[in-house]
């Protein structure tokens, strides 16, 4: 009985297995039920039954080890298939991924949200009103009567109905005051529009921010940390805060706020004319005309108003050269700020 | 206004240097424009006197001249028309270096060896022409330096001047400041009266003492205007920024920028009767200095003789009287009009003189004795004649009263936000020369103040707070931050903030476009015809001529902008607000907007290249109003700007919405765009609007997915396919889904096929067979019935 003889050629035919049917064949051929080991250990009953157990013995041996060399080949033969199917799986991961491309905030949009999350967060409202006023709330409510010679500081543009463009967000605070008593605490952002012709730094249209404080013993001194701390605020970082006296019909003592050049930080450059200052911002105590306009006790109340352009610090912070830039939606200078 | 810094020391003994000086101005609220030298960079120029002029052997333009210029005297050639013996002129030796970089050498000049030149205002860079050499008045020693003889060592600032401070629009008010600051006096040059010479007077009345309360007229007989202006009157002017004319020009400009008092000359001889001060007629019109016609009306204040208009007043001066070369008897005029009037006059006929600035923001109404004075004083100094005596209309009553106001401590204390200690406050009010006077004890402390005539800007205790503060510098107060009280808000459901909107219009691809709110009326028109929009009187430009109705106008220009610069693609929204008439008034509502065209996707490896589509924009559409939650409905737009067959009305909760669709093939070849521009506009309130969410039941049995694929007309709208669908199932159907449209081969031509995915749920128990497909059939019965469907 060559059982040695037939477990090495099944041995050999397991190893030679290429894939999972020569394997199964191996196994068919041997261990199957007509396999030659399975007959061998069927044509024990012709033997001598005293050695019968011994035989059987051998038999079955050879048949566990074929059994086991057929499952190590198949695990073998399944890692290398598996194997190859993930390489042939794998892709290039450093093409670009495949969704729909994101666009942009517009740098003013932008500007907007990083001044109204400053001054929410202190506890201030914002609210907006109309571009197209009337007289009486962009100027008269404001201190300014008809020949008022501040009046040519905002070249105003008309309309054929009697309105006009506001000038400034002003008239936002005087419709506040009118729909709410103190404590005011308020921001106003909002388009705004003076004849101005277009160049690098003046727009017939442009954006304002301003801001109202009305309350008992609302101060100067108020002003000027509301002023700057919104600046360091803004700026990331404490630049110098300069109050120069200054005139609005709507404020006294009204004052204009320079603020270090974020270029140079005072040394002098290009952008700030080499003065170290860059003018950012007009402020002042409300005129106690503005508040009896509104039916507010200004023996009670006082208030501070500051107003800035938006357009201004949107080019100081982005760096943008040009205010051009800001309202010819070029695709290619707005994916800057995607 | 410009300053001349030498002019200012002739007033205040100023020891600070010129930064210095103008730190102080610009943190006392005169802000510092900018500063300039008077004179470029030049050297070895000396005032020297032309002794001898002979005529160039060899040149018939040219004179040999011999010129004394202290140190000796030198052969100069000279080409300039009024070189002649005993002329005090600018001589550049051998050496010297011009304005331009020019170095003066020895040159040989046809034959004759020049040693040096002579020079004209033009070549020392002081005037932009010049008919000849400069001539200087025989008062300056040969051999000086020119620099130093003409004080051009001097500096220009330039202060840009808030409309309040009227009373520093001149040397004189300036110098009050700079003392004020400096604590310095100031010395006004000594104006004494000019004794009348002759007795000829010319009549002034006044018709209208509102518009002119005081009016002073004297009359100069025998000037001669042909008179040269001597220099250093001539180089102040320049220094300020005026032309040099002629004496009795420069003479009430010099008074104008010295005391701050517009004035006026008229050719005494092209009036007649007597100077009448009155509001214009209707009808009546005038000729202007300028050469303008003007037609004035009853709101115009005029100077007028019998003849009629001779000048509007404080404004501009008329042709017909105005002062010439043969202008031998000359009218002065020193008035005090009312800032208001010469406000309105100067604005309405767009007339910026100095003189309407300086009304407008207010003269010192106690000035016009004193300057009439000055002016006839250098007037008959530089150009002869005989000054009469000086007449004056004046109603005292309607002159600016001087302003008392009270100034409480503690008011002060309370707006500045910190405590100025009275004598602080007190010393800074008797240098502003407002007399103060005092009341109370130390902490109830109310000073009143009487302000002199010059300070016409101090109405209020407010005003005076200011003063105080400016004085004692802003930057001198500490900054606090403002306590109060914290209360809370409350969270509102019912309203998306507009971040939102844009964060998922920006995720949607498109970049934010923000463009102008004025529109060229005929864009406006195209894209919104019904639109009657509202105009600009006064716009910058025919392309900025109207209010927008629409966001559309600015996006296509945007998108034209773009496709001009080789984009592609090109995604777009803006939010902003838009303006309709609506019945008797003016609907202002905030819009949101957006333009889409080519590409779906930007190009890559990954993505096909389809273009964008109706069902892009509608997706995009479809997705805003998903932040609201709101029910939503499309139909079928009738809009001349879209696209017939390809453009919605979007409803919301059966209101319109808003519209979308493609651009209108005709609307795009007007505009001269490509074809396949996409838009959208949609109500901002509509889009903000948001439901409040509720949970409701959510079914855990098992659902059963049937598909239906039927035939139907190709008119048949989806939507009524899926109403009719959900109205016969109603809850039992989780969910619906077209998922195949399909039209052409295999289909009868004005059919479609519709492939419908249904998904069955009951919420609570398991559907069976026999159950669906008894609500299948009974859908298709529906449909066949009222849509006339067939099964495919």
């Amino acid at each position: 009985m060559n059982v040695d003889g037939i477990e090495k050629a099944a041995l050999a035919a397991v190893d030679a297995a290429t894939d999972e049917r020569s394997l199964d064949d191996a196994r068919v051929r041997y261990l199957g039920r007509r396999g030659e080991l399975t007959v061998l250990l069927r044509s024990l009953g012709a033997i001598d039954a005293a050695e019968r157990p011994a035989a059987g013995a051998r038999i079955n041996a050879a048949k566990a080890r074929l059994q086991e060399a057929i499952e190590r080949r198949g695990g073998a033969l399944a890692a290398e298939q598996l194997e190859q199917e993930l390489a042939e799986e794998a892709v290039d991961v450093t093409l670009p991924g495949r969704s729909r491309s994101g666009g942009s905030l517009h740098p003013i949009t932008m500007t907007f949200r990083r001044i109204e999350r400053i001054f929410e967060a202190a506890g201030y409202d914002v609210v907006s009103g109309p571009e197209i006023e009337d007289e009486y709330h962009n100027f008269e409510a404001l201190n300014m009567p008809a020949d008022h010679p501040a009046r040519a500081m905002h070249d105003t543009l008309y309309l054929d109905n009697g309105m006009l463009l506001r000038t400034h967000t002003s008239p936002v605070q005087i419709r506040t005051m009118e729909a709410r008593p103190p404590p005011i605490r308020v921001i106003c952002p909002g388009r705004v529009y003076r004849k101005d012709n277009m160049d690098a730094s003046h727009s017939p249209m442009f954006h304002q921010v301003e801001g109202l404080v009305v309350d008992e013993g609302i101060a100067f001194a108020d002003l000027k940390g509301a002023v700057v701390d919104f600046v360091h605020g803004f700026f990331e970082q404490d630049l110098g805060v300069r109050f120069r006296p200054s005139y609005f019909p709507f404020t006294e003592p009204s004052a204009e706020v320079d603020v270090q050049c974020v270029h140079c930080l005072g040394d002098g450059c290009q952008a700030c004319g080499q003065s170290g200052w860059t003018e950012v911002l007009g402020c002042g105590m409300v005129h106690p005309n503005v508040l009896a306009n509104v039916g507010i006790d200004t023996e009670r109340y006082t208030g501070f108003a500051f107003g800035f352009g938006v357009d201004r610090f949107a080019t100081l912070f982005y760096e943008i050269d040009d205010m051009r830039l800001l309202f010819d939606n070029e695709l290619r200078f707005l994916e800057q700020f995607a | 206004m410009k300053y001349s810094e030498q002019w200012l020391k002739d007033w205040v003994p100023i020891t600070v240097s010129t930064a210095q000086l103008c730190d102080q101005l610009t943190n006392a609220g005169l802000e510092v424009d900018g500063t300039e030298s008077v004179a470029r960079e030049f050297s070895g120029v000396f005032v020297a006197k032309v002794t001898a002029v002979e005529p160039h052997p060899n040149a018939s333009r040219l004179s040999v001249c011999q010129v004394d210029h202290g140190a000796g005297t030198s052969t100069v050639v000279c080409g300039a028309p009024n070189v002649r013996p005993g002329l005090s002129s600018a001589f550049a030796r051998v050496g010297a270096v011009l304005p331009d970089g020019t170095a003066i050498g020895r040159s040989d000049l046809r034959g004759v060896v020049s040693e040096g030149m002579l020079l004209s205002t033009r070549e020392l860079g002081l005037e932009a022409d010049a008919d000849g050499i400069l001539e200087l008045d025989a008062e300056f020693e040969f051999g000086t330096d020119l620099r130093v003889a003409l004080g051009l060592d001097d500096v220009v600032i330039d202060i840009d001047l808030t409309p309040n401070r009227g009373d520093v629009l001149s040397i004189r008010g300036l110098a009050r400041e700079v003392g004020v600051l400096n604590r310095l006096p100031v010395s006004a040059p000594r104006i004494d009266a000019v004794d009348a010479d002759t007795a000829t007077v010319f009549g002034v009345e006044i018709a209208n003492y509102a518009g002119c309360p005081r009016y002073l007229g004297r009359v100069i007989e025998g000037v001669d205007i042909s008179r040269p202006t001597p220099w250093w009157m001539r180089e102040r002017l320049r220094r300020s920024g005026l032309r040099p004319i002629d004496p009795a020009v420069d003479v009430t400009n010099y008074v104008l920028l010295e005391l701050g008092q517009p004035m006026h000359a008229f050719d005494l001889d092209q009036l007649s009767g007597g100077v009448v001060v009155r509001n214009g007629q209707t009808g009546e019109s005038m000729t202007l200095l300028d050469g303008r016609d003007i037609e004035v009306d009853e709101t115009v204040l005029l100077i007028t003789d019998s003849d009629g208009p001779v000048a509007m007043a404080g404004v501009m001066g008329g042709e017909r009287s105005g002062v010439g070369t043969e202008t031998c008897n000359v009218f002065l005029e020193c008035a005090y009009f009312s800032p208001q009037t010469v406000a309105r006059t100067s604005r309405r006929f767009d007339l910026h003189t100095d003189a309407a600035y300086r009304y407008a923001r207010g003269v010192d109404c106690q000035l016009q004795a004193e300057a009439m004075e000055r002016a006839t004083r250098l007037l008959v100094d530089i150009a002869g004649g005989r000054p009469g005596p000086v007449v004056e209309a004046v109603s005292e009553k309607d002159l600016p009263a001087a302003n008392r106001v009270s100034l409480r401590k503690s008011r002060l204390d309370l707006l500045v936000g910190e405590e100025i200690p009275v004598e602080e406050v007190e010393r800074i009010l008797d240098r502003l020369e407002l007399s103060p006077s005092c009341a109370g004890g130390v902490d109830d402390r109310v000073w009143t103040t009487t302000s002199p005539s010059h300070r016409f800007d101090i109405a209020r205790e407010e005003d005076l707070v200011e003063e105080v503060l400016r004085i004692h510098g802003y930057d001198a107060i500490k900054s606090r931050v403002p306590i109060v009280p914290l209360p809370l808000g409350r969270a509102r459901v019912s309203e998306l903030l507009d971040a939102r909107l844009k964060d998922l219009l920006v995720d949607l691809g498109y970049a934010e476009a923000i463009t102008y709110s004025f529109v060229e009326e005929k864009i406006a028109g195209l894209l919104d015809p019904g639109g009657d929009p509202v105009s600009v009187v006064n716009p910058v430009s025919s392309e900025h001529a109207v209010m927008r109705t629409s966001l559309l106008p600015g996006l296509v220009t945007a998108l034209r902008n773009n496709l001009s610069r080789q984009a592609a693609r090109v995604r777009l929204f803006e939010t902003g607000q838009c303006f309709r008439k609506d019945a008797d008034d003016l609907a202002q509502t905030t819009l949101c907007g957006g333009i889409l065209f080519g590409p779906r996707e930007r190009e890559g490896w990954a993505h096909d290249r389809d273009r964008v589509d109706f069902f892009d924009v509608k997706g995009d559409v479809e997705r805003l109003f998903a932040l609201g939650g709101l029910t939503v409905g499309y139909v079928k737009a009738a809009d001349p700007v879209l696209h017939p067959g390809q453009s919605a009305v979007v409803l919301v909760e059966g209101e319109p919405a808003g519209r979308f669709g493609r651009l209108h093939p005709e609307v795009e070849t007007v505009l001269e765009l490509p074809s396949g521009v996409f838009v959208f506009e949609l109500e901002g309130d509509a889009v903000l609007a948001r439901r409040r969410r509720r949970h409701g039941f959510v079914s855990r049995q098992p659902s059963v997915r049937r598909d239906l694929a039927v035939v139907v007309d190709r008119e048949i709208s989806a939507a009524s396919i899926e109403s009719i669908v959900r109205a016969r199932l109603g809850k039992i159907l989780a969910e619906f889904t077209f998922f195949d449209v399909y039209w052409g081969e295999g289909i009868d031509s004005n059919k479609k096929s519709v492939a419908i995915g249904l998904t069955f749920q009951h919420p609570s128990r398991t559907l069976t067979d026999t159950e669906i497909a008894r609500h299948l059939d009974d859908t298709l019965l529906d449909l066949t019935r009222r849509l006339g469907v067939r099964l495919r």
